[in-house]
């Protein structure tokens, strides 16, 4: 990262005026409380697709209850509980918005977490900022999510698809400048939201190192016959934005019929399980792709403390989790962004309060990112996750190289 | 067949007996002073229980009166939904015009998916209908009319405000702008059910051949019949959106199309009040089985269904009416 005199004068003032608040804090001892925050507990809300066409992510509803119990075990946040209500919405709009609106209106929660789910997040967005409830840690990479103008109280966690796009545009532009570009997206609101990332990232000198676009539907069986279009406009480069099966398909078709480019497949499709097995390993070497947090069937992680205690938690407060999905490394990481939101709120626990400590994080760094990276907001940038690494593929695991690159300056 | 069990019906029986108006119209009464009685948000449940009352009315024309069996009725609940979205957000129209629209969009769309229809009976119907069922979602994201309907996006629609003479809720003010629907409904489609077309609906299920020896239109029936419960169906959807404010494609899966069978099921086949008791099950019956169990609430609401269907074979509108009878009888004694 650039040295910014400006961002460290922030942070001197922000830390000054958080240690004179540590000293002042007792004295005052005057609690503030919204709506689900009382002097035992903090009630917070979310809705999780537990049933329904993705309830596989359900599992991180559970890892973040199981992560809220070991934080109450632990003696809570500054001796408050808290009390994660999760509801299922069956990834379905119209039941989000009834069950959010029950968490708002009856349960009255302080804040809603980690809401699943491009669609359900959309329908109940202007809901929320209507009644003024923080909106935080949308679990989505849509890059809607970050619009303080528009959207105050909404504040999403994924690393945007959007930023991940114009990452993978920087590093061609610095390391290849001569690329010429090939792109494969799925044509839905993801695909174009990487693609938009790239074309942004390329910006207008760049846009003529494109040569070839091709899309797919999910519904397509295979994506062989748009592999060897794009080959055939002679592209020495290939961003691959897929999910899994697609990714395993282009993967294969890529090597086997000899066009063997720079390959670079986007974070979604870049699972060794799931994708690079079945597209066969041998096939995926040299592959490049970019990640923002530890791969916990990586074996270089396997003796890193915080993948160490992360497994302990497992072992102790989700038993039922399986270890090697990554959603509940995500889980946990949200949910210690969470705790941190909270810890910074202090005793004065308003919606508005927390809304301006999520737009105030500063410098955070969870051992579980990849190191040398830090979650930031500010109350007009709400881009949560901004950094990432690339990773290259060796034949057995993703091997980091380069510095962390930034969307940003 | 409830129809062989019915008495013969008497010309120019009366409408409704004295009891039966007094109880309807506390029944009214009572529907008008809930949403005062309780929450914003059990007003929003209760609005959107008398949006599927509709859509089930509509789809018990067709399958319970007229015996055509539709799993894919939550496509023209989408219709309905899509069409008052678009004309909202994208040309400005007041949201209480926007429902005739999208009632009569969806009457044409139901009759003319109901004429190649006609060739088909039974299961095979139910085939084609989910076949429409399941397209539905995927259309909805097709490219070329994406800048209507917003593709995966879907459309957000701002909820209407109550005219600035009433010092009510949104919530509520929408909760009597669809109870004035559910009235006007319910009483075109009594009026309809029970008089000659009715009659003739349930001729054409119960012995097709025999209705057509009589002089019934047995296509043009079917075809209106089709028509007229798509356009119920239509009605619900834009009532929906507007309470809803939002649309998506994932919005309208073929389980919504399952739901809405569930529900005329439950509440009871060929009966107009089965669609309340229909609709209070489907919007409630969730809730409870997730309150229960997080792990595996829809094996849960499976026992509600399976609970209901033994004790009430013939829905919850036969169970009350058998239970009036036995009332009735053993207070004549």
């Amino acid at each position: 990262m650039r040295f910014n005199p400006n961002r460290r004068a922030a942070l001197l003032a922000g830390g000054i005026s958080l240690a004179l608040a540590t000293i002042a804090a007792p004295a005052m001892a005057q609690n503030k409380y919204g709506p689900g925050a009382s002097d035992t507990e903090i009630k917070i809300g979310q809705t999780m697709p537990y049933s329904g066409p993705a309830s596989a992510y359900g599992t991180i509803g559970k890892a973040e209850q199981a992560y809220f119990k070991m934080i109450n075990d632990q003696g809570g946040i500054n001796g408050r509980k808290i009390n994660l209500i999760s509801l299922d919405d069956g990834y379905s709009p119209p039941k989000a918005v009834e069950q959010v609106r029950r968490l708002v209106e009856q349960d009255e929660v302080l804040a809603l977490f980690q809401t699943l789910g491009t669609p359900s997040n959309s329908a109940i967005q202007k809901y929320v900022n209507a009644k003024k409830v923080p909106h935080l840690l949308l679990a989505t990479g849509a890059t809607k999510w970050a619009d303080p103008k528009n959207y105050p109280w909404t504040l999403g966690f994924n690393l945007s698809y959007e930023a991940e796009g114009a990452i993978y545009a920087k590093y061609l532009l610095k390391s290849k400048p001569n690329a010429r570009i090939a792109i494969l997206y799925q044509n839905d609101d993801y695909g174009k939201d990487v693609l938009k990332g790239v074309k942004e990232g390329l910006g207008a000198a760049g846009a003529k190192m494109i040569v070839a676009e091709a899309t797919y539907e999910v519904s397509d069986p295979t994506v062989d016959s748009q592999i060897l279009t794009l080959q055939g406009s002679g592209a020495d480069t290939f961003i691959d934005i897929t999910t899994p099966k697609f990714a395993a398909q282009a993967i294969r078709k890529a090597f086997d019929s000899g066009w063997k480019p720079l390959h670079i497949v986007n974070n979604v499709g870049a699972s060794v399980g799931s994708v690079l097995v079945p597209a066969g390993l041998d096939k995926a070497v040299g592959l490049l792709t970019l990640s923002y947090y530890k791969d916990q069937n990586d074996p270089q992680w396997k003796d890193d403390p915080a993948m160490l205690e992360w497994r302990a938690f497992m072992g102790r407060y989700y038993r039922d989790g399986d270890p090697k999905d990554g959603s509940n490394l995500y889980a946990y990481l949200a949910a210690q962004t969470m705790v941190q939101i909270l810890k910074q709120c202090g005793n004065d626990l308003t919606r508005e309060n927390v809304m301006k400590q999520a737009a105030n994080i500063k410098n955070l760094k969870l051992p579980l990112l990849l190191p040398g990276m830090a979650l930031n907001t500010t109350p007009t940038d709400f881009f949560l996750v901004k950094q990432g690494q690339l990773g290259k593929f060796n034949g057995t695991q993703w091997q980091l190289f380069g510095e962390v690159l930034s969307t940003g300056n | 067949m409830a129809a062989l069990n019915d008495p013969p019906p008497k010309l120019a029986r009366p409408a409704l007996s004295r009891g039966q108006l007094w109880g309807l119209a506390l029944l009214f009464a009572a529907a008008c002073v809930l949403p005062f009685l309780v929450s914003n948000y059990r007003v929003f449940q209760f609005t959107l229980a008398l949006v599927y009352a509709i859509a089930l009315l509509g789809l018990n024309m067709l399958t319970g009166y007229n015996g055509q069996i539709s799993l894919g009725h939550g496509a023209f609940y989408a219709i309905g939904a899509y069409t008052a979205a678009i004309l909202m957000d994208k040309f400005g129209v007041p949201y209480w015009l926007t429902v005739p629209v999208a009632g009569a969009v969806c009457l044409v769309a139901g009759f003319l998916f109901g004429l190649p229809a006609l060739r088909l009976d039974g299961l095979y119907l139910a085939l084609a209908t989910f076949a429409l069922g399941v397209a539905m979602p995927q259309l909805l994201k097709y490219k070329g009319v994406e800048q209507w309907t917003g593709g995966v996006q879907g459309i957000t629609i701002l909820k209407p405000d109550p005219p600035e003479w009433m010092a009510i809720s949104q919530d509520r003010w929408l909760y009597f702008v669809v109870l004035l629907h559910v009235v006007v409904l319910f009483v075109i489609g009594w009026n309809l059910l029970r008089g000659r077309i009715g009659r003739a609906m349930v001729a054409i299920r119960d012995q097709p051949v025999a209705a057509q020896a009589m002089g019934v239109n047995t296509a043009m029936v079917k075809s209106l019949t089709f028509g007229v419960s798509a356009m119920y169906t239509g009605i619900a959807g834009a009532l929906g959106a507007i309470v809803i404010q939002f649309v998506a494609p994932d919005s309208f899966t073929i389980f919504l199309s399952i739901t809405l069978v569930v529900g005329i099921v439950i509440g009871g086949l060929a009966s107009i009040s089965g669609a309340i008791y229909g609709a209070i099950f489907i919007q409630f019956i969730p809730n409870i089985a997730d309150q229960i169990s997080k792990a595996a609430p829809w094996a849960i609401y499976g026992v509600f269904l399976i609970v209901f269907m033994v004790v009430m074979p013939t829905g919850v509108a036969g169970f009350v009416r058998i239970a009036r009878g036995r009332l009735q009888r053993w207070s004549g004694r």
